[in-house]
Formats: C-alpha cells, structure tokens, sequence
C-alpha cells in the first residue's frame, strides 16, 4: 500500500496507507484527514478537493484532463501544482507522494 | 393566500401532459408528486408545449451532473432561466456565458467571496445579524421574512458592495425585478417596471463607480472589478457591468433570503429536528447544508443544446431547452437517503445540487452558508423557539423558490 502524506493548511501532517485503485481523494476521506470537502463525491465537477502536488510527483500523478483544467481554472489561488484530488488515482507509484491542501475549499 | 387554482392530478394525468414550469406548482408547494413521477417514468422528459415554449426535463441527481458538466453540449447561452430575456435588455451576466468568457469575468469577481476574505467580513456581519435580532419584539407575532429575511440578506448585499447604507432597500428592490417577469419565469413584474428599475440601478453604480476610482485597498465588489485588468474598464461596458452586478445581487440576496425563511420553516416542521439542535448547537454548519439542499432555493438551471445529441436514450436537437430541475434531483432517493426528510445531523450534507455543478457551480456558496451559520449560531443565543404561526406565503416563480410572509411568534430562552 503506498504511503502518501497530505498537509493541511496549517502545518499538520497525515501520512495514510493508501488504497491502490481508488482517488486520493477517497483515500483521503476515508483515513478522516481535514481539509477536502470533495462536495460533488468525486465527479469533478465541484472543485473542492483541490489540493497541490510536491513538484516531483507531478508526472507520476498524472495530467488533468480537459474537465478537471475546467474546474481547476476557476480556482482563485490554482498554482502550477494544484489537481483535483478526486482525479488522482492511486497507484504504487505514488508511494512516497506529498500533497499540500489549500487554505479553503470553495 | 388567493384561492387556489386547481391543479392537475400528477398521478393520473397523461405524462406527456406534465408541465413542470406551471409556476403555481411552486407557489402551492405542489410540486412534489410531479418530479416524483417524472423520476420514476420519464426522469428524462419532453413537454412540447408551455407558456416558455417546449423544454427538456433532466429530474434525477446524476443525470444533472452530467449536463452542468458538459457545458459543451449544453450551453449557458443566451440565458439560464427557462423563459426568454427581454430584447430591450440585453444584460451579460457570466452565469450565461460559456467559456472562454465566462472564466475569464469569473475569475476577475471571484476573490471578493474568497473565504479569506469572508474571514474578514465575519465580524461585522455578526455585529449586523445581532442587531437585527435584538431588535425583535418577543410575544408578539411578525413576518419573518420582512423583519429578519430580507433585512439581513439587503444589509449583506449592501455590506458586499460597501453600498451608501441608507439606500440599501434600492438592492432589494432591484433584485426582485430582475427575474420578476412573467416571461422569463412566471412572476409578476411588468417589462416596464423591470427596465425603469435596472436603468436606475445601472446608474447609480456608474455613479458609485466614478465616486471610488482612485480609492486604495477597499475589498468590496467595486473596488475588486476596478483593480482586475480583465474588468478595470467594465463601466464601459453597461450591459456586461450591469449583467455582473444584477447576478451578484440576485445571487446574493433570494436564495439566501429564503434559506433564512425556509431553515425555520423546516424546524417547525421537524420538531425532533429542532430538539437536536438545541441539544447540540455544533450541528449549525451541517444543518445550513441540509437547510439549502431542503429549500433548493433555485428550482432549475436551464441550457440549451448546442447539438443534436443523445442522452438517456432521448433524442435532444440543436437549440433545445435543457432544464435541469434542482429541486427534482435533491429530492432523488437514488442520490439522497431519504431525502423527503429533514435531518439536520446528516453524514455528508454538502451532497445536494442546490449550489449546481461544474463551472457554473456558484460562486457565492461559502458567503451563503456563512451567513446562514452566522444567523443560526445568534437565533440559539437568544430563542428557544421561533415558532411558525401561521401559512407562509409562496412566491410565484418556477425559478426562485421563496416565500412573501411566513408569520412567526419568538420564545426568548
Ligand atoms: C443559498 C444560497 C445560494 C444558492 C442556493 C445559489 C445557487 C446558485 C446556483 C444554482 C448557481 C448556478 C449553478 C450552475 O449553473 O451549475 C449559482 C451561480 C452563481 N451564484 Fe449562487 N447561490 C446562492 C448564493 C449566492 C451568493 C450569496 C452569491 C453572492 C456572491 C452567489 C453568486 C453566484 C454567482 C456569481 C453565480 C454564477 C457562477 C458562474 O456562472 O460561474 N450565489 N448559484
Ligand atoms: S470531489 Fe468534486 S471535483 Fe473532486
């Protein structure tokens, strides 16, 4: 199970054991860490499990497609880094990924 | 209330003669049985005729997702609302835009509803929902909806804006008019009230606008759209500049309005309901969720289909309304346990459609549930009860769910 650790806003850290297959979002969630409210239940199409993702995990999490691009454009504070967390599938690759989460989800 | 008319019965009547739009189905809060027939039989469903023309229903919870996230086939242009706009009136709002200019007007007036922003708004909204409260009368019985309501929500619009304080009722008035027509919803406005009503609100906003130019740091509306290079010259621009500031005030000011009605209507009816939350006042945050899923302060969101396409096995044509009823898929048992019931403790009360999809999803959600959050944390400090006494008055519009009175009678704790 790869181990990916998430922090909030405010510094606090959530190392998980996540479950391959399913999005980091529902890897997130289900393991009670703060800060996704992930309103829309992982259809990409409320924004509010935005997060950003450690540089050099970037490749291996993935593109966003053209609807997530949608929805993360109409973040106020999007960066080069940020994804929707529901469109993050986890696989063992990503053993070892840090993602950050935004101060709000909006 | 007036005597009401009669409505067909929803059980029996052939479906193809379901007509969704009637707005009397809203104002006698009789639409129930219509949507939950639709979703059962034709939860994709075609009426060919209506005062609005002939429309599509989409009435299930997944399958209105799936239009507000294709805003590709399913445009939000020329408007959103199931009837036409006036000709003479040519507004530009971003809700009925699509992309690329929607994201960009989008992007220029969203930091003003920014949560950090509303962070530093808090107080003073506080201080305002205070005030408002203190103010009441307990024992005697009043309206609602005129003395706590619409005062909160013009005070909060007024606050948005920094609008001069003693014209605030302007913002209220304006409001109404905006999606008051018969022709664009079923209301009862006439053309030339509307048109009277936005130019003035047009103009004093020209005015207020040239007043601030110059001004530093301010963090309302105005003083945002003057700073963002995408908006800097939108004054130029009167339909566009007037589009967005009519979107921000209804935006603003129905739906929260009739959430602050409908959240005690709802307890009323939920005694248990209230009973938690007198026990547990911690429940506030989900039970404003519950609150707008409940009162769907919008019915609908309309597009039109920029194709000819296939969806559940229907056959939609290019420039066909595409009404996706709100109020329909928050009420879809597939989508929502129970979800003809109140419950204000709710394990994911964020799941309901009345905020929308996609990216029209609303803009000003977080600013709603804070107010809300806001009023409810002050109504506990002070009332152990604010009991309905009597029928509330509905609004009548397929487009805003809302009441006109609801008489209640305060017991202070
Ligand atoms: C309970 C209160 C509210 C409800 C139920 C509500 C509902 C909605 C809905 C259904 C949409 C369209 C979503 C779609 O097409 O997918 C919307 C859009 C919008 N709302 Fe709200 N709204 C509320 C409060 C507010 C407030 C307080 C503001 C003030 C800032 C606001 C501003 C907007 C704006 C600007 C849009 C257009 C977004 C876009 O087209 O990108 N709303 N709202
Ligand atoms: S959960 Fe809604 S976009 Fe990810």
């Amino acid at each position: 199970m790869p181990a990916i650790t998430l922090i909030e806003y405010n510094g606090a850290s959530h190392t998980i054991e996540a479950a391959s297959g399913k999005s980091l979002m529902q890897n997130a969630l289900e393991n009670g860490v703060p800060g996704i409210d992930a309103d829309c239940g992982g259809a990409c199409a409320c924004g509010t499990c935005h997060c950003f993702v450690e540089a050099r995990w970037l490749p291996a999490s993935g593109e966003a497609d053209a609807m997530e691009e949608a929805m993360l454009g109409m973040r106020p504070d999007r960066t080069g880094q940020s994804r929707l967390s529901c469109q993050i599938e986890v696989t063992e690759e990503l053993d070892g990924m840090v993602v950050r989460l935004p101060e709000y989800q909006m | 209330m007036n005597v009401a008319e009669k409505l067909p019965d929803a059980l029996t009547m052939p479906l193809a003669d379901i007509d969704v739009s009637d707005p009397r189905l809203y104002e006698q809060d009789a639409w129930r049985p219509y949507f939950a027939r639709l979703r059962r039989e034709e939860p994709v469903h075609f009426r060919a005729d209506s005062p609005f023309g002939p429309f599509w229903s989409i009435t299930r919870f997944d399958d209105i997702v799936a239009v507000d996230s294709d805003h590709g086939s399913f445009s939000s242009e020329p408007t959103i609302v199931i009837g036409d706009i006036p000709d003479d009136l040519p507004v530009e709002m971003f809700i009925a835009m699509d992309p690329p200019k929607h994201d960009l007007q989008r992007r220029a007036a969203q930091p003003v509803v920014a949560p950090q922003n509303l962070a530093a708004m808090e107080g003073l909204i506080r201080t305002r929902v205070e005030d408002i409260l203190d103010g009441l009368s307990p024992g005697e019985p009043f309206d609602w909806v005129e003395k706590v309501s619409v005062n909160l929500t013009t005070q909060m619009l007024a606050t948005l804006f920094d609008f001069p304080f003693e014209d605030r009722a302007k913002l209220t008035y304006w409001s109404d008019l905006a999606a008051g027509t018969p022709e664009m919803a079923g209301g009862d406005v006439t053309q030339e009230e509307q048109l009277t009503g936005m130019t003035e609100c047009l103009q004093t906003f020209t005015q207020l606008w040239h007043e601030r130019k110059g001004r530093e740091g301010g963090f309302d509306l105005i003083s945002l759209l003057q700073r963002d290079p995408n908006t800097a010259d939108i004054v130029e621009r009167p339909m566009e500049f007037l589009g967005n500031l009519m979107l921000l005030i209804v935006g603003g000011n129905d739906t929260t309005r009739n959430s602050a009605t409908g959240g005690v209507l709802a307890l009323n009816q939920n005694p248990a309901e209230y009973d938690k939350l007198r026990a547990d006042p911690g429940l506030i945050p989900g039970m404003v969720s519950e609150i707008i899923r409940w009162q769907t302060p919008l019915a609908h969101m309309r597009r039109t289909a920029t194709r000819d396409l296939e969806f559940r096995g229907k056959q939609i044509r290019k420039g066909d309304k595409v009404v996706m009823w709100y109020v329909s898929g928050n009420r879809d048992e597939t989508a929502i346990e129970r979800p003809e019931e109140f419950i204000i403790d709710r394990k994911n009360p964020r799941h309901h459609i009345s905020f929308g999809f996609g990216i029209h999803r609303c803009m000003g959600n977080r600013l709603a549930e804070m107010q809300l959050r806001i009023l409810w944390e002050e109504i506990m400090r002070r009332f152990h009860m604010v009991e309905v006494v009597g029928e509330p008055e509905r609004v009548r519009s397929n487009f805003v769910r809302g009441y006109k009175t609801l008489p209640v009678r305060l017991h202070p704790l």
